[in-house]
């Protein structure tokens, strides 16, 4: 168990990608965090400095009090789980997990000790005896997940260890993670480009985007108050809706001309509101109730059972906007449709930063 | 792969026959009439011959001079791959750490594949030539006046450097491509799991290793046995006199120098026995490599 410290950590690829752009996060003790973000965005690189497989550039990692900056990966007292698992392929399951123990210098019988718990925790007990390759891809990923949990490190890191499961897979594996990593107490990070996993999985995200922190937080925080456009698009399925606004005699206008009724843009005279598809009501009747008003129209239904989403469009074309609604409710394309947004559901981000105005 | 059925049932042999005709004409007929000629003695004058049953065998059995070259032939094999298989795997492991060289290491090393074992040979031999060879140069300079063709030891250190460096760039080709075929986050895992990089290569990367280098151990035994003949034959330069050959080289030789026919075509056979056996094993280890990975 430790606390990990990023701080101002940087990493140049070839002296001119600049993957990770000084970075700083302080991890605590017992605490699953969550590095997330689009393809490139270089939470695998931020992963992997912690791990040691990669140079830090400039900046400085620490695990508990420990500048780990130059310390080889195997006396960093951490154990990673790879999105390929990464199982050695000539050893038995029994060995793949036994390894990091026997160079470690441990007792056989206290090996033999934790690889049987694990085995029996993960319930992989069956296969020890097999070779990697007579076993099912959610068995492997069990496997690799006994090899980190055997070693009792001090931290776990995870780089998309479920990304090649199937759906369902994924997510018996990610519930089976998050209560192991509960009943373990163990520091982890990990790395995921779903958002979903990472809603569910962390106790703090770290949204990133292009090398930077766009913003740290508990999940539910993030989905309430994103820092910027960029967050507002990226955690939340399906999106939340943008539009770009500006500010009018009444309200305000969006670029394309329509004017929304009954809210403020916060002294400026354009900015983009962000508007969650499930925080946008159909009522009857224009007007109805505070809180911004539009009118649009369905172009296309979508129903995934449990609810169902309105591709709508305004009536002067542009920007499209998604609705969530019952998938009880009655919809047709076509149909016009009278929208509200209540307050305290509207987000404000300046126009050209993407930075939230509270 | 697309199948294609012919009109008649004849035109694909008929497609087949000039490799057919080939194997026949230098290999199976040639075969078999070394066969044949290893149970008579041949007159060296033309005159016919005589059957003499195993006597050719068992006279190749008992010489001497059979044993000499055999043995020499069993260290020369035994040198050749294990200094070709040694240095180059560890020529391949290096190169594989400094991957973006990589590219450029191994045209540099193929380069020498490209050049056929008798240019090899002569290249070797002008490395090694008494008088203006810069290796005979270089240990002249150490105090060992190297004697090529004439003192035994001199003789088998040239052809053995000559023949292994000539093998080297095939099996750096092999092992770095083997090298690199080992997934990149198993060593990873692996640097993880072990800190010591010597322990880590024995036990992760040298077994993951290991069918390319069964695979090379049979390229290689075959190598040294039997396409070192241009090695040799440059190096001894048609005086075999006292100096070291090999058993192919050996078959050459006593049937077309000693005009002994029937004792070359017996040393033939058994070398044809030996490659018979080695192709088996080659194509067994073949099958089991398809299970790796
Ligand atoms: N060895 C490398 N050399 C040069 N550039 C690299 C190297 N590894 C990664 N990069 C670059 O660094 C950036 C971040 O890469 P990283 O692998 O951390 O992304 P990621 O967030 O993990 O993405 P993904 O979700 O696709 O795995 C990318 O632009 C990538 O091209
Ligand atoms: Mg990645």
């Amino acid at each position: 168990m430790a606390t990990i410290t990023l701080d101002k950590v940087r990493k140049v690829y070839g002296g001119s990608v600049e993957a990770v752009k000084g970075v700083s996060i302080d991890i605590a003790d017992g605490e699953f965090i969550v590095l997330v973000g689009p393809s490139g965005c270089g939470k695998s690189t931020l992963l992997r400095m912690m791990a040691g497989l990669e140079e830090i550039t400039t900046g400085e990692i620490k695990i508990g009090d420990r500048v780990v900056n130059n310390v080889d990966p195997a006396d960093r007292d951490i154990a990673m789980v790879f999105q390929n698992y990464a199982l050695y392929p000539h050893m038995s399951v029994y060995n793949n997990l036994a390894y990091g123990l026997k160079n470690r210098g441990m007792a056989k019988d206290e090996i033999d000790r934790r690889v049987k718990e694990a085995a029996r925790i993960l319930e992989i007990g069956d296969y020890l005896e097999r070779k990697p390759r007579a076993l099912s891809g959610g068995q492997r990923q069990r496997v690799a997940m006994g090899r980190a949990i055997v070693r009792e490190p001090a931290a776990f890191l995870f780089d998309e260890p479920l990304s090649n499961l199937d759906a369902k897979l994924r997510v018996q594996m990610r519930v089976e993670i998050k209560r192991l990593q509960h009943s373990l107490g163990t520091t982890s990070v990990y790395v995921t480009h779903d958002q979903l996993e990472a809603m569910t999985l962390a106790d703090r995200l770290v949204v990133l985007s292009g090398g930077n922190i766009e913003q740290i937080g508990a999940p539910i925080e993030v989905y309430d108050k994103p820092a910027s456009t960029f967050v507002a698009s990226f955690i939340g399925s399906p999106a939340m809706n943008l539009l770009k606004v500006k500010a009018d005699g009444n309200g305000l206008a969006l670029a394309t001309g329509t004017g929304l009724k009954g809210a403020n843009v916060k002294g400026r005279d354009a900015c983009t509101i962000g508007i969650r598809p499930e925080h946008l009501e159909v009522v009857s009747g224009p007007g109805e109730g505070e809180g911004i008003h539009l009118e649009a129209s369905v172009n296309v239904l979508e129903p995934v059972g449990a609810e169902s989403y309105l591709y709508s469009s305004f009536a002067d074309g542009g920007d499209e906007i998604l609705v969530r609604v019952s998938s009880h409710a009655r919809h047709e394309p076509g149909e016009k449709l009278y929208l509200r947004a209540a307050p305290e559901n509207i987000h404000y981000f300046d126009a050209d930063t993407g930075r939230r105005i509270d | 792969m697309k199948k294609v059925q012919f009109q008649s049932p004849w035109l694909p042999y008929l497609l087949l026959l000039p490799q057919l005709g080939i194997v026949t004409v230098f290999f199976l007929w040639p075969a078999a009439q070394a066969i044949q000629s290893s149970f008579y003695l041949e007159d060296p004058f033309g005159f016919g011959s005589t059957y003499v049953g195993l006597d050719n065998f068992k006279d190749m059995i008992t010489s001497t001079d059979y044993g000499r070259v055999a043995r020499f032939t069993a260290v020369f094999t035994f040198f050749v791959t294990v200094l070709s298989l040694g240095i180059a795997l560890l020529l391949a492991v290096k190169a594989d750490k400094v991957l973006r060289g990589a590219s450029a290491y191994k045209t540099l090393l193929m380069w020498v594949y490209a050049v056929a074992p008798p240019v090899a040979g002569l290249i070797g031999v002008l490395l090694f030539d008494q008088h203006v060879g810069p290796i005979v140069d270089l240990f002249a300079m150490f105090g060992w006046k190297m004697q090529i063709g004439v003192n035994y030891f001199d003789t088998s250190f040239a052809m053995i450097v000559t023949a292994v460096w000539k093998q080297i760039p095939v099996n750096f080709i092999f092992f770095l491509s083997g090298l690199q075929g080992i997934s990149k986050s198993v060593q990873e895992a692996a640097s993880i799991d072990c800190r010591s990089g010597f322990r880590r290569f024995w036990t992760v990367t040298f077994p993951l290793l290991a069918p390319t280098g069964f695979f090379l151990l049979i390229i290689n035994i075959t190598y040294a046995f039997f396409d070192t003949f241009g090695i040799v034959d440059v190096i001894v330069k048609n005086e075999p006199g006292n100096n070291p050959v090999t058993l192919v080289y050996k078959v050459y030789l006593d049937g077309f120098r000693g005009n002994d026919l029937g004792g070359s075509s017996a040393q033939s056979v058994i070398l044809m026995a030996m490659v018979f056996i080695l192709t088996i094993i080659q194509f067994r280890l073949i099958e089991r490599r398809v299970h790796y990975t």
